[in-house]
């Protein structure tokens, strides 16, 4: 451990001498910085006069003393500890205090030409020493006696507490702050009668005409489209693991193609349909002679488009926990004399419960924060998310009440969080152990089967027409007026000149960036997620639960908010990232981490402690543990986490629309300014070539992740013939 | 753990983007295609710079010029309502071009005024109501001829407009009334038509939309939007107000603070200039150009065979009057009995 933190420690100093400080203009490897005349390294410039980067430099020799010097591990490691959070402390002082223009506070205090001429963002040497001291830090910590010893343990958590706290906490901040703003400063008793102001939460449509505040219309949608998208997901999961279903493939194609729709093609597909000018509208009008209406339009459409949307989500977190679950306790069941459905009811339901908490949470999340569907089919019924968005664009730009909304929109996901936590209570769900377990799963009794077919396949038939119309739509010159076929949508955004060997598609250049950046973006979401969920699930340290909940606060809050407050603390130093591709990676890291964070959350409470025993009595240590062991079981969570990330990155839409700048410019956002701009076919072509795409990358990650094997026959008994 | 230092390492060092001196970054609000044929046109004639655009509604714009002022990243705004423009303005977010503005016409002109230079008018467009003629002619209701007949029973249910809380079309909308008939006057004639609709929309071009597809019968909006829509095939009349109506100018302003202030004003010029603006129909943008010398398209809305109020952008484009209005409606017109 002595050597680790060495060779951190080594690494830090050597960056602090030799790479630049601050970010420069000319990118990262361009070595112009080394003769342009300024001092860039952090002890050049600490030669030269920006004695504020001295700390850190010095933080790090001294540890480096102390670890040479001091033969006492416990007390050395102490000093250590203290030597290198000072270290870390001054650093994020002067980069708070000291931006571009100067010294933002104490101007009296720090003078001199040196700091009056401010500094850049950090660069590269900044962020190795950051890092260099971080571990330091978090090794010392785990040698004095703290978290259970364990070096790899304490850094994992002391890395992804850095992370969240810059990433998801910084920014945030800075909007929030703002929902405590009245003219001249900061009120916190003008904020409660805003906050509980009957706008927000008005129960006015239960007793009469009026309508609810936008709270509450939330809460109810997303309660309903939890429920829903939860007993969908368990359905589709159950005909997968449970039953002899001919076509699972092409079902498993359906669950998938939701989430790789980009936002507001599945709204206007609906609207097509069934409008008030939709075809199924008119068909039925036509045969029943029925009014054409307009119900689409408020809370059915948005619950009907959400629960198509989102029960992909369900699916993929319980299709790992059914899997799961063992055969053996089902067998035991069975020879006990328990019928199929007692099996079900009181043996594989309760150890489902994980995953159906995680998915309800999930949708519920997904649909208090989804953005598309309101704005589209929303009409009359407002949410939160679509007010906030336009407080915050809207002709009024009112940053007050968006951020009053947000937290009103943060109460909710927190509700929902404790309210699952009650619900699973501290009960074990362990189902894959060491233990040979080779029996056979339970197949369904036939009133189940029945109800899960009833559930999952209108829904699949619809999903099936919904999609049909948009390849439809790609090929024809106006959706819904001119049926006449043509290929000028791709042509115009996917044309390719042979003859000068030049793309000429308007398409091209968001495609191949929005490609790149979700494909860093996914297996680094991947990693953060699935590390924390391991952390929550298998160790234990204080503030468990506030750090649980610190990991999913990014992906509760609105895409719109994460925008703005993105831009309001990374405009400037000490972080500087905006217009750069990193701070697309980064929100896309931290948004979509939870849902990596719920899937291995979900999958690990399945996986018997006494593996992780096992192999540590074996002589492995934790980290040993985790990859020798842990993550061969984890397969369809990696799988999960991957594919959603990757995905989600392509298809969001709010947070991205700020962020996106000329030179990384991204699909969702093109698509977006053209269904603006009323040119639905362009739109649609380009979103089917992203499903293509997508697609094509799921099929190939599952390749590459391939399945688990958990020693089981993957047979289902085989309930025609046993019954 | 190695790994996810070694890759936020590398995310940090990755982060020195470059920042050209001879690059132009424009946030253009106007339709993509439209967008595409500024920045290839400008270049053809600027070949040493290189325009980054990207696309962004007027409110996001807003929003992120806000968010990034002191350190912005943005050199010029180009394209979008004027509105949005305005209050930049007047916080400070943008600064004037100093750029000629003697060819321009007086409402274009006017606008430079306002805002001291700050924002100067590059198109306009007159806002108006559409129908789909197949839902009319199907229910056998009379066209629309003037606002008033959008209070008439026989449109119950058919008519859409945007919300003016949310959307700049709306508000000038609202304006418009206001104008046209006096606030009180005006509050009670867009709650009659209130009584009309099936649906306040957040965004401002999507009553047309609907009306397009048959959503909806009619839609209040801006009649080059439409005229778009008709153009590819939608059956939608369009109908200038007889009592007059208000209008949209849409804006150009350079970001205080600009990297590249030689470049944004070269760009502000050549976007006031009137061959770039005769250009605009080539790719279906029938607003009116600003440049009394620019050629106005045919199907253009024919500013001058409507009846245009004399929209006073100085009272209606300012933050109080829009409040006071905004709370009024919210008041008076509102969403009464939204639909659930």
């Amino acid at each position: 451990m002595k050597k680790t933190i060495l060779i951190w420690l080594a690494l830090g100093l050597a960056s602090f001498v030799l790479l630049p400080w601050h970010m420069t203009d000319d990118g990262l490897f361009d070595p112009r910085w080394i003769t342009d005349g300024v001092a860039a390294t952090g002890l050049f410039g600490t030669l030269a006069g920006q004695w504020w980067l001295a700390p850190a430099g010095l933080a790090l020799v001294v540890a480096t003393i102390l670890q040479l010097t001091i033969p006492e591990p416990v007390k050395r490691a102490r000093l250590t500890l203290g030597t290198a959070g000072a270290g870390l402390f001054f650093m994020a002082v002067q980069g708070l205090i000291i931006v571009r223009a100067g010294p933002r506070v104490f101007e009296g205090v720090l003078t001199g030409d040196g700091i009056m001429a401010g500094q850049a963002g950090m660069g590269a040497g900044a962020g190795i020493c950051a890092i260099a001291l971080l571990f330091a830090a978090t090794i010392s910590l785990s040698q004095s006696g703290k978290g259970q010893g364990d070096a790899f343990v304490v850094s994992t958590i002391g890395l992804i507490i850095a992370l969240v706290g810059i990433f998801v906490f910084f920014p945030v901040i800075h909007i929030l702050v703002r929902a405590f703003e009245v003219e001249g400063g900061y009120s916190l008793t003008q904020f409660f009668p805003r906050f509980f102001s009957s706008d927000i939460w008005g129960l006015g449509c239960l007793i009469g005409p009026r309508s609810c505040g936008v709270a509450i219309n939330s809460l109810f949608l997303g309660v309903m489209t939890g429920l829903g998208t939860t007993v969908l997901g368990l359905a589709f999961a159950l005909i997968f693991t449970r039953t002899d279903f001919r076509a699972k493939k092409v079902l498993r194609v359906l669950t998938v193609l939701p989430i790789i729709t980009p936002p507001f093609v599945i709204g206007l597909a609906l609207i097509l349909l069934f409008g008030r000018a939709g075809t199924v509208t008119e068909f039925f009008a036509d045969l029943f002679g029925w009014e054409q209406t307009r119900w689409l339009y408020g809370f059915w459409g948005v619950y009907f488009a959400q629960l198509l949307s989102f029960t992909p989500i369900a699916f993929l977190v319980l299709i790992g926990v059914v899997q799961g679950v063992s055969p053996s306790m089902e067998e035991a069941s069975q020879t006990l004399d328990a019928d199929r459905w007692q099996t079900f009811r009181y043996v594989s339901l309760p150890l489902m419960r994980p995953g159906l908490a995680n998915a309800f949470l999930l949708g519920f999340i997904e649909s208090i924060a989804d953005f598309g569907n309101p704005l589209v089919l929303g009409s009359g019924y407002s949410v939160l998310s679509t007010e906030i968005f336009f407080a915050i664009v809207g002709a009024v730009a009112d940053p007050a009440k968006a951020a009053i909304l947000a937290i009103a929109l943060l109460s909710l996901t927190m509700s929902a969080f404790i309210a699952q936590r009650l619900w699973l209570g501290k009960k074990s769900y362990a189902t894959i152990t060491g233990k040979a377990d080779s029996g056979q799963n339970a197949g369904l009794n036939p009133v189940l089967k029945g109800l899960c077919y009833a559930i999952a396949l209108p829904w699949a038939a619809l999903t099936l027409i919904v999609y049909s119309m948009i390849i439809f739509g790609s090929f024809v010159k106006l959706w819904g007026y001119n049926h006449s076929f043509t290929f000028d949508h791709y042509i115009r955004a996917f044309g390719i000149d042979f003859e000068n060997r030049r793309l000429t598609g308007v398409a091209w250049d968001s495609y191949f960036t929005t490609l790149t950046i979700s494909s860093i973006a996914a297996p680094l979401t991947a990693i953060v997620g699935l590390s924390t969920a391991y952390l929550l699930v298998r160790q234990k340290f204080v503030g468990k639960d506030a750090f649980e909940f610190s990991t999913m606060l990014s992906f509760a809050i609105p895409g719109t908010v994460i925008g703005v407050s993105y831009i309001m603390a990374f405009n400037f130093p000490p972080i500087e990232l905006t217009g750069t591709s990193i701070i697309l990676i980064i929100v896309f890291v931290f948004r979509n981490m939870p849902v990596g964070v719920r899937g291995g959350i979900a999958a690990m409470s399945q996986l018997d402690k006494s593996l992780d025993e096992a192999s540590i009595t074996l002589g492995a240590n934790s980290f040993t543990t985790v990859r020798r062991v842990i993550l061969p079981l984890m397969g369809p969570a990696i799988l999960a986490a991957l594919t959603y990330s990757f995905v989600r990155a392509i298809t969001s839409v709010s947070a991205v629309i700020f962020l996106v700048s000329a030179k990384h410019n991204m699909a969702t956002a093109f698509i977006v300014g053209r269904v603006e701009n009323g040119e639905f076919g362009l739109a649609i072509a380009y979103s089917a070539v992203l499903i293509v795409t997508m697609l094509a990358a799921i099929l190939l990650m599952q390749l590459l992740v391939g399945t688990r094997r958990l020693r089981r026959t993957d047979r289902v008994q085989q309930t025609a013939k046993a019954a | 753990m190695k790994k996810i230092g070694l890759i936020s390492v590398a995310a940090l060092l990755a982060s020195g983007a470059a920042a050209w001196a001879d690059e132009l970054s424009v946030v253009c609000s106007a339709e993509q295609d439209w967008c595409d044929l500024m920045v290839s046109a400008f270049e053809a004639e600027n070949p040493d710079t290189d325009v980054l655009m990207v696309r962004k509604s007027t409110g996001e714009t807003l929003a992120q010029i806000r968010a990034e002022a002191g350190n912005p990243k943005i050199d010029v705004w180009w394209g979008g309502t004027g509105d949005p423009h305005l209050i930049a303005a007047e916080e400070g977010l943008t600064q004037p071009s100093g750029v000629d503005t003697s060819e321009l016409l007086g409402w274009a002109q006017n606008m430079a005024e306002i805002s001291d230079g700050r924002a100067i008018g590059i198109y306009a467009g007159a806002l108006g109501i559409a129908y789909n003629t197949e839902i009319l002619a199907d229910k056998n209701i009379a066209a629309p001829e003037c606002w008033a007949d959008l209070e008439d029973p026989r449109f119950v249910g058919e008519v859409q407009v945007a919300n003016p809380n949310s959307s700049g079309t709306a508000y000038t909308e609202l304006a418009t009334f206001v104008q046209l008939f006096g606030e009180d006057e005006a509050m009670l004639k867009l709650a009659a038509v209130g009584q009309n609709v099936n649906s306040y929309t957040k965004s401002g071009s999507a009553p047309s939309k609907a009306a397009a597809r048959g959503e909806t019968g009619v839609s209040i909006g801006f009649m080059h939007d439409m005229v778009k829509l008709a153009a590819q095939g939608f059956p939608l009349a369009i109908v200038a107000p007889c009592e007059g109506t208000g209008y949209e100018v849409g804006a150009v302003s350079i970001i205080e603070g600009a990297r590249n202030f030689e470049g944004a004003q070269a760009w502000v010029e050549f976007a006031l200039n009137a061959e770039t603006q005769s250009r605009a129909p080539e790719v279906g943008a029938f607003q009116v150009p600003s440049n009394s010398n620019a050629q106005v398209a045919p199907e253009s809305p024919d500013l001058a065979s409507i009846k245009l109020i004399d929209y006073d952008f100085a009272t209606y484009g300012s933050s109080d009057t829009r409040s006071r209005l905004l709370a009024r409606w919210d008041e008076e017109v509102g969403d009464p009995n939204p639909e659930q």
